[in-house]
């Protein structure tokens, strides 16, 4: 590896920096600076020294980092900060591939192999960036008879959807969601909608047989499989009283409905892997009869977008489960607090000791909530991952006849053991507990 | 249609519902072949398998070589089952040359041979579990098979392609204390594959997919004339290990795994109890065999035949594996025919998949044992 190629010129080596350092130049300056403008306009800016911080009182930050500080904590007020940043999209991407990583190392741990090795050193941490890079690079090639903007749109619009369903999962307490709706689970449902019209729409516009059979099946699984998602969760909305999900994870205070509903979750859990394609229920993409499904004839990022909306996907999900059922952010706090002597002594760096006003950015609580969220959502994104290693896939007819008549039963079953615990007075707005 | 069309040629009527898949050869789910499959919504109307992409004429390379340097190129069709592609051909050498295999190489080529059968059933296995979809059954028989891959390489110098069986015997004796290791790492291997049935035979979703899909009748089975783990999964007790006893079989108790059901589940069982039933062999085998002794028929240089034909056949990891060769004395073979459990697999998947659903057609098609190459040979 560590091998000099016979054919190294150092001059040719420094070109190659200097060529790969003007276009990091040119591009920072093209893209990186608007960007940053951007968002500086969004920001409320803070007063430092009574004077607005303008672009010359800006340069100062470089001599006092502190002035930071204020301006860091009006972008995390801002929405912008909440779309890209950390309840949305970056936070879910995070996650997104993190669990791609978690998946192909402990599904090679189970099928005794080593799964990514090389890239990165440490046991292939890098793998991720450089297949990213692969897909980035790679020809993006369009079938000839494909229906054009149908084809390009909808690896966008599946990217687009699961950000939206993203943006409705709350994250902590306090406000720390995307879309903090009314009706939040109805809007969950209805995001969730789309993804079947969005697999057709490709698939059709692709003009091939098994892009085509593929959507079909895709169609056929979603709507099946939806009626039981939302049949599952009525139990939970019957106990709570309500649509919001901040309210829903935060009435779950001291028992999570996964101890009085466990038929729900179950349903509700087999339900998502079906929404989700995920082994046993990837007939959509069941390599060895229709070759990769309604993917087939994606290439290069087109294809990387679509994993990147499943894995966001997979994320929300996951997120949905633990709001609705495990009890959302709730959890003892364990989180250590702020240490009280850097916000009133200051740091001493040396000779000068440094203030910083502004601290602490974020309180202990929000932080706590996150980590047991964090936590949760891990644990159900690895029992989602499990099945994977375990389970054939499954047939159409037998998934049908799973959806349509066991699950069904069954999230009629949660929605009488709801009502039962309702009206027996035992949980509710009057209930003992 | 008024286009008029030359004679002899006719258009094909198409239903309009019906579409035509091909899957293959470029396909995830085919071998080195083509599936011609026409559908009707999920379900199969027609399928027409088209074998022949990997055709090397064997058969005709084996008429220019001498009865020695056939060895290695007819092993070519089924490298993970080498020593049964040649395990005929050299019978029917030695009987064409009068040659009596000493008693120890009779043994060690029984061994090798089970050896062999359980390298090529465990990547059979391997292909049919992906087939499904089950990743794990994928990568456990493909790990699993380094065991007897590595005691094959001891035998034979080689890791698949062995050339190991030669007329008059074997190449090489085994190496010392190849027997303990042996038998230890039969131990291990039977405990591992007893654990497929855990996560693999015994799994609910795999035994609704795969029962009653594909079943093949008794009678049919004999019709259509097949042979192997498809033809003993429709009840046929049919295993030339224990019906023609060639080599040291005779002295060997073979117990031939049957089941009734004909299905595809049964047809995927069947190889799997054979490996375990060729653990008992091996065990046995090892046991029976004389502890020293020659290995090795000495043969003149160019061996010529006389004007005779032979035929024999052995039980290979997809059934029975038949060798005619013709000789007119001369050092080469003036005919070597190979009669291929695979091919005669492959002529009842018409049959079986007509009717059935799209999402059955992996399961069926490499329920059958078939290997492409070894059908074209």
């Amino acid at each position: 590896m560590s091998v000099i190629a016979p054919k190294f010129r150092l001059s040719y080596f420094i070109k190659s920096i200097l060529d790969n350092a003007f276009w990091a130049i040119t591009l920072l300056t093209l893209i990186g600076l608007p960007f940053v403008q951007v968002i500086l306009f969004y920001l409320e800016l803070p007063v430092i020294g009574g004077r607005l911080l303008d672009p010359y009182l800006a340069l100062t930050i470089l001599a006092d980092p502190s002035r930071q500080i204020p301006l860091l904590q009006s972008f995390i007020q801002t929405d912008f900060f909440k779309i890209a940043v950390f309840p949305g999209f970056g936070f879910a991407a995070l996650l997104a591939a993190g669990t791609i990583f978690v998946e192909r190392k402990m599904l090679a741990k189970l099928q005794l192999r080593v799964g990514p090795f090389y890239c990165g050193k440490i046991e292939g941490i890098l793998q991720l960036m450089s297949d990213g890079i692969k897909l980035l690079t790679k020809e993006i090639i369009i079938p000839a008879k494909a229906d054009k903007p149908i084809f390009w749109a909808a690896p966008v619009l599946f990217v687009a959807t699961a950000a939206a369903f993203v943006s409705l999962i709350p994250a902590a307490g306090g406000g720390w969601v995307v879309a903090d709706v009314e009706v939040g689970l109805i809007a969950v449902f209805a995001i969730i909608g789309f993804f079947p019209v969005i697999t057709v729409l490709s698939s059709w516009s692709a003009n091939s047989k098994f892009p085509f059979i593929g959507g079909i099946r895709a169609l056929h699984q979603m709507v099946s499989f939806e009626i039981p998602l939302i049949l599952s969760v009525l139990g939970v909305v019957i106990l709570t009283g309500t649509l919001n999900l901040t309210e829903i994870a935060e009435s779950q205070d001291p028992f999570w409905w996964i101890i009085f509903l466990p038929i729900g979750a179950i349903v509700f859990f087999i339900a998502m892997l079906a929404e989700l394609e995920r082994i046993p229920f990837d007939l959509p993409e069941a390599e060895s009869e229709i070759v990769a499904g309604w993917l087939t004839e994606f290439s290069g990022m087109m294809y990387g977008l679509v994993q990147l909306g499943s894995y966001l996907k997979l994320y929300a999900f996951a997120g949905l489960f633990v709001v609705l059922f495990l009890g959302g952010w709730s959890g003892p706090n364990i989180w250590p607090p702020f240490p009280e002597e850097i916000i009133e002594k200051g740091i001493e760096l040396g000779p000068v000791t440094a203030h910083f006003p502004g601290l602490p950015l974020l309180d202990q609580q929000m932080l706590n909530d996150v980590l047991w969220y964090v936590i949760k959502v891990v644990g159900v994104i690895f029992f989602i991952l499990l099945p994977r290693g375990v389970f054939p896939r499954v047939r159409i007819d037998l998934l049908l006849h799973i959806g349509w008549y066991k699950l069904i039963g069954l999230a009629f079953v949660n929605i009488f053991i709801a009502l039962g615990l309702l009206y027996a007075g035992v949980l509710g707005p009057e209930g003992i507990l | 249609m008024t286009a008029q069309l030359p004679p002899g040629l006719h258009m094909e009527k198409v239903d309009e519902r019906i579409m035509t898949l091909n899957v293959g050869p470029q396909h995830p789910g085919s071998g080195h072949m083509r599936l011609i499959v026409k559908i009707d919504g999920d379900f199969i109307v027609s399928c027409d398998p088209d074998p022949g992409y990997v055709h090397r004429g064997e058969e005709k390379m084996a008429e220019y070589r001498n009865y020695i340097t056939n060895i290695p190129h007819l092993e070519r069709p089924v490298i993970h089952d080498s020593c049964n592609v040649l395990y005929p051909y050299c019978l029917g050498v030695e009987e064409l040359l009068g040659v009596e295999v000493p008693e120890r190489a009779k043994y060690l080529r029984v061994i090798a041979s089970e050896l062999n059968r359980c390298v090529y059933t465990q990547y059979w296995l391997a292909i049919y579990g992906i087939f499904l979809g089950h990743s794990t059954m994928f990568m456990w028989p493909a790990g699993d098979r380094e065991l007897f891959i590595d005691m094959l390489e001891k035998m034979t110098g080689a890791r698949v392609t062995h050339a190991y069986f030669v007329p008059g015997g074997i190449r090489n004796d085994v190496p010392a204390n190849f027997e303990d290791m042996l038998l230890r790492r039969v131990d291990y291997f039977e405990k591992r594959i007893k654990e497929y049935a855990a996560i693999f035979y015994d799994n609910p979703i795999l035994i609704s997919r795969t029962t009653d899909a594909g079943v093949l009748s008794r009678e049919d089975a004999i019709r259509l004339g097949t042979t192997g783990s498809t033809l003993r999964a429709s009840g046929v007790d049919f295993d030339l290990r224990k019906k023609e006893k060639y080599d040291a079989y005779g002295e060997l108790d073979v117990h031939s795994n049957v089941l009734k059901a004909g299905d595809s589940y049964a047809r995927s069982k069947i190889p799997w109890l054979d490996m375990l039933e060729s653990c008992n062999i091996i065990r046995e085998a090892v046991r029976k065999m004389p502890k020293s002794g020659s290995v090795r028929v000495k043969l003149k240089p160019n061996p010529k035949g006389g004007d005779d034909e032979v035929y024999k056949r052995v039980e290979s990891g997809r059934g029975s594996l038949g060798c005619y060769i013709v000789s007119r004395s001369k050092p080469e073979p003036y005919r070597v025919k190979m009669s291929v459990g695979s091919f005669r697999n492959l002529i009842c998947l018409p049959y079986l998949l007509k009717g059935e659903k799209l999402g059955n057609m992996p399961a069926v098609y490499w329920s059958l044992n078939y290997w492409p190459v070894e059908a074209d040979r």
